[in-house]
C-alpha cells in the first residue's frame, strides 16, 4: 500500500510546503507517491521526483487543472486515491479548498491540519485556535489528511530519483471557471516559508509606517507580516495576516513590532524558534511568549535596529 | 432565488477554553455559547442579498441539540425568514453534517448556500467543501466578495499570496472569510419579531441519514507552554543577543 502526497505548485515551481508534507507522510509508513496536477507543469514533476523518499510521481496535465479548481481536482484525486491508504496535502488555501471534497467523494473524514503523526492512523491537531491539542484516530480505510507544514521539518529536495508517470484522467466538472488572480508581487520571501519574519500590529499607527519594518526586512531578508488588528484597521492587506485566521508561521526568528499579542495572533506564530517583541506597553501579553522583549517606542527602536543590522 | 445559510453553535470567541483534567475534551460546562463568527458573516451576506432584491427568501439551518434553537433565533433576528433545526444529541462530524445538509438542500432547492469557512471550536474548515462534493455544486471557499449575476455567481477568494476570482454556475456554495462583510447587531424589535418566525425541527432519521463516526477522539491536551524570556534594555543589547546568543542573524 502507498501514500499519495498532493504537490503544491504554481505550474512552474514546486512549493516548499510539499517538502514538509512529504516528511509528514513518511512518518505514516508506506511507499510515497506524489501527484502533480496542473497544466504545463513537467518541471514541477521533475522537481518532485528528486525529493528524498519519493518513489513515484504521477503527472496529470490538462487545462482544467491549471488553476487547481476544487471541483475538477477533487474528482481526479477521488479516482486516483482509491488505491492509497493515505492522501496527504499541505494545509494551504489551495488544498484546504479541494481536500474536503476528496474526503466526501470517498465517504471518509478529513483530518485537518495535523501537527504530529502518532501512528499510521492517529494524529495530533490543534483545536480552539491552538488552545488545545486533539489526538484523533481515523476509523476510515483511506485517511484524507492536511498537514500544518510548520509542524514538520522539510524533506530533502534533492537525492531522490522517482519515476514520473503521466496519468491521463480528465475530470472537468465544468461548473466553475477561473476569472483572474491578484497575487501580490514581492521580492521578499513568502510568509509561510521565510526564515525570518518581522510583523507589525496596531501600534504601527498606519500603513505608511510599515515602511519602517520593511527596511529592517530588507536587511534581514525577512518576510513582512501583520496582526489581525493591523489588517482590520486597513493598514495592510489580509494576505499579510499572521494568526489563527491568517497564516500559521514558524520561522527561526519572529520579530513582533507594536503587537499586543492577542490569543489569535499567538496561535499563528508561537511555534517560532526565537521570538522578539518590541512594544511600549510593558504589560503587553506578547512579552509572555517573547524570548527577547524590548520595552520601547517602536518609532525610535525600529530605525535604530535597521541601522545596527 | 432562495438562499440557505448555516449556523453553528460554538463557544463564545471571547472565552478562553480549558482542557478537562481527565484530558477527555475541553470543558464546556457553564461556558458562554454563541453563533460561530464565520456563520455570522454568512448570515449577514444572505440578508444583504435579500435586501438587494437578489434573494427572495433566507432559510437558516443548524444541526445539533435543542439549544441550537438560540442561534437560529439569532439568525432570524438578523433577518433570516425561517429556520430549520436538524436535532440530534449525538456528535455530528463534518461529513455527517454535510450529508444532512445535502438532504436539506434536496428539499429546499436553494440557488445559493452560504456557510462559514470554519467553526472556531474544531477549526476543521471542511463542511462547505464536503457539501459541495455531495451535491455536485461548485464552491467559492474563503470568499471576500460575492456577486450574483444571472445564473452565475462571481466570488473573490482569499488565497495564499493574494486574491483569486472564480465564476460559478448556480446553484453554488460560498464559504465566508473574515472580510466578506461586517455583521450587524440584532435590534430589540427584530429579536421580538424573530420569536414568531417559523422554526421547523427535523431529525437525522427524518432525513434518512445515519449518524456515523469516522474518527475517535483519543484525548485532548493543553498546548505546550512557551516560557517568557528576558527583557533587554536597548536595541544594541537586542542585536547582540540575536547575534551571539540566539545566533539567528
Amino acid at each position: 500500500m502507498a501514500i499519495l502526497v498532493i504537490a503544491e505548485h504554481d505550474n512552474s515551481e514546486l512549493k516548499p510546503a510539499t517538502l514538509n508534507t512529504v516528511a509528514a507522510a513518511a512518518q505514516m509508513g508506506g511507499d510515497l507517491h506524489v501527484l502533480v496536477a496542473g497544466a504545463g507543469c513537467q518541471s514541477v514533476a521533475d522537481a518532485a521526483a528528486k525529493i528524498q523518499g519519493v518513489s513515484q510521481v504521477l503527472l496529470a496535465e490538462d487545462a482544467c487543472y491549471e488553476h487547481q479548481l476544487a471541483e475538477n481536482i477533487s474528482l481526479l484525486i477521488n479516482e486516483l486515491g482509491k488505491d492509497y491508504t493515505h492522501i496527504v496535502a499541505a494545509a494551504t488555501t489551495s488544498a484546504k479548498n479541494f481536500m474536503p471534497r476528496v474526503a466526501a467523494l470517498l465517504d471518509v473524514a478529513q483530518i485537518s491540519e495535523i501537527i504530529r503523526v502518532e501512528s499510521a492512523d492517529t494524529f495530533d491537531r490543534p483545536i480552539y485556535a491552538g488552545n488545545a491539542i486533539a489526538t484523533v484516530q481515523s476509523l476510515d480505510s483511506i485517511k484524507v489528511i492536511t498537514v500544518r507544514t510548520t509542524g514538520f521539518d522539510a524533506a530533502a529536495a534533492e537525492g531522490g530519483s522517482a519515476t514520473v508517470r503521466a496519468v491521463s484522467m480528465l475530470h472537468n466538472a465544468a461548473t466553475s471557471a477561473f476569472v483572474g488572480a491578484e497575487i501580490a508581487k514581492s521580492d521578499r520571501p513568502e510568509l509561510t516559508s521565510a526564515q525570518v519574519i518581522i510583523s507589525g500590529g496596531r501600534g504601527m499607527g498606519n500603513g505608511e509606517n510599515f515602511a519602517l519594518i520593511e527596511k529592517v526586512a530588507d536587511k534581514l531578508g525577512a518576510a513582512v507580516g501583520a496582526s489581525r488588528a493591523a489588517v482590520d484597521a486597513g493598514f495592510v492587506p489580509n494576505d499579510m495576516q499572521v494568526g489563527q485566521t491568517g497564516k500559521i508561521v514558524a520561522p527561526d526568528l519572529y520579530i513582533a513590532v507594536g503587537i499586543s499579542g492577542a490569543i489569535q495572533h499567538l496561535a499563528g506564530m508561537k511555534d517560532s524558534k526565537v521570538i522578539v517583541a518590541i512594544n511600549k506597553d510593558e504589560e503587553a501579553p506578547i512579552f509572555q511568549v517573547a524570548d527577547y522583549g524590548l520595552v520601547a517606542d517602536l518609532f525610535e527602536a525600529v530605525p535604530q535596529l535597521e541601522q545596527q543590522l | 432565488m432562495k438562499v440557505l445559510v448555516t449556523v453553528k453553535r460554538v463557544i463564545d470567541y471571547n472565552v478562553k477554553v480549558r482542557v478537562k483534567s481527565d484530558n477527555s475534551d475541553v470543558d464546556l460546562n457553564n461556558v458562554k455559547m454563541a453563533m460561530n463568527p464565520f456563520c455570522e458573516i454568512a448570515v449577514e451576506e444572505a440578508v444583504r442579498l435579500k435586501e438587494a432584491g437578489i434573494a427572495t427568501e433566507v432559510v437558516a439551518v443548524s444541526l445539533g441539540s435543542k439549544v441550537c434553537q438560540e442561534q437560529l433565533r439569532t439568525a432570524l433576528a438578523l433577518g433570516a425568514d425561517r429556520a430549520i433545526l436538524v436535532e440530534s444529541d449525538e456528535i455530528l462530524e463534518s461529513l455527517t453534517v454535510a450529508k444532512l445538509l445535502q438532504k436539506v438542500v434536496d428539499d429546499e432547492k436553494p440557488g445559493l448556500v452560504i456557510m462559514g469557512k470554519q467553526a472556531i471550536d474544531t477549526d476543521n474548515n471542511q463542511t462547505g467543501q464536503m457539501l459541495g462534493a455531495l451535491t455536485g455544486f461548485p464552491q467559492g471557499a474563503f470568499a471576500s466578495d460575492v456577486k450574483v449575476d444571472g445564473d452565475k455567481v462571481q466570488v473573490i477568494r482569499e488565497v495564499d499570496g493574494g486574491l483569486q476570482t472564480v465564476s460559478l454556475t448556480l446553484p453554488a456554495i460560498v464559504t465566508s472569510d473574515l472580510r466578506l462583510n461586517e455583521p450587524r447587531y440584532a435590534s430589540l424589535p427584530n429579536i421580538m419579531k424573530a420569536k414568531k418566525k417559523p422554526l421547523d425541527i427535523k431529525t437525522p432519521a427524518d432525513l434518512g441519514v445515519e449518524v456515523k463516526s469516522h474518527t475517535r477522539l483519543v484525548k485532548v491536551s493543553p498546548p505546550a507552554e512557551r516560557k517568557a524570556g528576558i527583557k533587554v534594555a536597548s536595541v544594541e543589547a537586542l542585536v547582540d543577543k540575536l547575534k551571539n546568543e540566539a545566533k539567528v542573524i
